[in-house]
């Protein structure tokens, strides 16, 4: 009753201030719309980086040819030929907890069909590898794991180069000479579009590993082992159980080093996150800080206030207002300032967001929690420094306050 | 037995000091009742006290020593927010500077001492304050702002916001001091006219015939009473105002 009375009366005194209150609650607006906006953006990259590294195939296990060391000499990943088809095979059979097994061979080649040519990459590589890397056919089908095996001509474009050599006519059945090999086109490749590091990932043919390892590369060249791991909490065990199986094939003894290296998705996919989290913490704490800078504005303003208002506060406390009254006043109109201050800021802040997502430059993604956070903080940056003005108000004299001029 | 519920005002020893390096001893015993219904002028120059003891009454303040019974209660040792209680239920002020709320209308500002009414519902509080503000013939004035009204509108204003808590004691502080000679008459007149009805009101002023519409004037020199007389026959200050009136136009 009496609260909704002195609400009535703090809210009277903002409304009869507009610009002043519109100017203390500034630095809070501001502030709780950076701490959305920065959070958003910081959110966003992080969500993009980590959605282009799953865009490389999630739960991917790599395996190189050849140590890094040998002999006491680094030779660099995947200079040695020591990775077999065999080993894949092995791979398939023995490994529980692999959901996918390809090898692949990757070259450059130039793709020739009618009039037109493209140079691409051209991947050797048997069916699983579509599943290892999460690639869909757009149009028209797969090879067999037979025919993957067999070295059958047939090859799946990539979405550009597709459109490079065919433009927009579908190429399902036409012929395509790939370096000297021709090829019999049997699919499309879903866009994937540019990846994160810059690279057209549908400027690519795919190939089975029989018909692309010996005709378009060396015999002996150094293949890849690409596997998929089914459940991304076994990660760890996959690579150990990977390694297992590759060192028997190989026939290392219990001193031996590796004669090849595996690499993790994860590994690439928590270095990014790392960064971006920073990234996140960082842009959050800066917006912090004006919310901060924000709440001091608040105690400012509030204590000139107070010194502008030492008459009212005589008038009020002259006709029975106790001192909790006038403290709860000051405390409601700062609750309010900060509160309405804090609704601005949201709106603020996600309509900016959005512009910077239309924009198009930025992927933004608010977060809910960012907003509650900003909200509390602002809101109890509002209660703590308004208390200082609030109780400097309450303590004041009557006699004196009245005396003011 | 009725001497007792009758005296408003009971004051016996009442001594202020301010402390300090030199102690200022602004009230050095002061021994004064006012019965319900009186009208009491406050004299005397300035620095004699009779702001003090205003303040005093007004329960602004607490006496360094003695008693004071405002309407049968012990007010003297009250804490702050028992005061301010006392302020709230008991006391009505008028001040010289009018006092009131800014950009605030004249029926919020009367209904002021209300919001600290808990008892009070708000449409309760409402209607008090349109009361008395038709009492002191401003029920066509209820919105305006402070700086929409005359000096003399103004203080009328006080003086509805000081009768609206229904208070046992009017306490009005130089009332006229900021009002010319016929607008400060028809203040005067007004404060008759409340007294007739039954308000009690101890004004203090230093001018005599201001004073002299009061029925009592008590006269302070030093922070002692040194006269309190009744006023044989008190200014028809509704009277004055007119003729002032007439002279000017």
């Amino acid at each position: 009753m009496k609260l909704r009375r002195l609400l009535k009366a703090a809210l009277g005194s903002i409304g009869r201030n507009r610009l002043r209150s519109l100017l203390t609650a500034l630095g809070i607006v501001i502030g709780v719309a950076a701490v959305i906006v920065m959070v958003a953006l910081g959110r966003g990259a992080q969500l993009r980086i980590e959605r282009e590294i799953s865009a490389l195939g999630r739960n991917m296990l790599t395996v190189f040819s050849g140590a890094s060391m040998f002999g006491g000499v680094s030779r660099g990943v995947g200079s040695m030929p020591t990775l077999t088809l065999a080993d894949a095979d092995r791979l398939r059979e023995d490994a529980t907890l692999l959901a996918y097994v390809s090898p692949s061979v990757r070259t450059g080649a130039q793709a020739v069909a009618g009039g037109t040519n493209w140079p691409t990459s051209v991947y050797g590589v048997m069916p699983d590898y579509l599943d290892v890397r999460e690639w869909k056919v757009a149009e028209g089908e797969t090879f067999s794991d037979r025919e993957g095996r067999a070295g059958a001509k047939v090859a799946l474009l990539g979405a550009t180069v597709a459109r490079e050599l065919f433009g927009e006519s579908s190429p399902i059945g036409e012929r395509v000479r790939i370096g000297s090999v021709p090829f019999r086109v049997i699919g499309v490749l879903a866009t994937k579009g540019v990846s994160g590091f810059g690279a057209d990932q549908d400027d690519v043919v795919i190939a089975p590993i029989g018909a692309v390892l010996g005709r378009l590369t060396r015999p002996n060249a150094p293949i890849q082992l690409n596997l998929s791991v089914a459940a991304f909490d076994r990660m760890k065990d996959a690579e150990a159980e990977a390694r297992e199986i590759l060192r028997l094939s190989h026939r290392l003894g219990e001193a031996e080093e590796d004669d090849f290296t595996i690499r993790s998705q994860a590994d690439l996919t928590s270095a990014a996150t790392a960064t971006t989290e920073t990234l996140t913490l960082l842009l959050g704490g800066v917006a912090a800080v004006s919310l901060l800078v924000g709440g001091i504005g608040i105690m400012n303003i509030m204590l000139v206030s107070v010194t502008e208002r030492t008459r009212e506060i005589g008038i009020r406390l002259a006709v029975g207002a106790r001192g909790r009254d006038i403290l709860l006043q000051f405390l409601l109109e700062a609750l309010a300032l900060t509160v309405g201050g804090a609704l601005l800021g949201i709106l603020l802040g996600l309509g900016a967001a959005r512009l910077f997502e239309l924009g198009g430059r930025f992927q933004t993604a608010p977060e809910p929690g960012s907003i509650l956070i900003a909200t509390v903080v602002a809101v109890a940056t509002g209660l703590l420094f308004g208390i200082a003005p609030a109780r400097r108000a309450a303590n004041l004299d009557p006699i004196e306050a009245l005396r003011h001029e | 037995m009725s001497a007792a519920v009758d005296t408003v005002i009971a004051v016996s020893g009442l001594t202020k000091v301010y402390p300090g390096a030199e102690p200022v001893h602004a009230l050095r015993g002061i021994d004064f009742a006012v019965t319900r219904g009186e009208f009491v002028a406050l004299m005397g120059a300035s620095g004699s006290g009779k702001s003090t003891l205003m303040n005093l009454l007004g329960c602004l303040d607490r006496p360094t020593s003695g008693r004071y019974l405002l309407d049968g209660e012990d007010v003297a040792r009250l804490d702050r927010d028992a005061r301010a209680r006392v302020r709230n239920r008991k006391i009505g002020f008028v001040f010289q500077g009018f006092n009131l709320l800014a950009r605030t209308t004249a029926v919020e500002n009367v209904e002021l001492p209300l919001v600290y009414d808990a008892t009070l519902h708000s449409r309760e509080a409402r209607e008090r304050a349109v009361e008395a503000l038709a009492r002191v013939g401003l029920a066509d004035r209820m919105t305006h702002e402070p700086s929409q009204l005359s000096g003399g509108q103004q203080q009328r204003v006080a003086i509805a916001r000081a009768l609206v808590n229904r208070p046992a004691i009017l306490l009005a502080d130089e009332p006229t001091g900021n009002l010319d000679t016929a607008t400060s008459m028809e203040i005067m007149a007004l404060l008759q006219e409340l007294n007739r009805a039954g308000t009690t009101i101890v004004l203090v002023t230093h001018e005599a015939d201001i004073a002299q519409c009061a029925g009592r004037v008590v006269t302070l020199s030093d922070g002692r009473i040194v006269g309190d007389e009744p006023v044989a026959e008190p200014l028809d200050a509704a009277a004055r105002a007119a003729a002032l009136r007439g002279r000017a136009a």
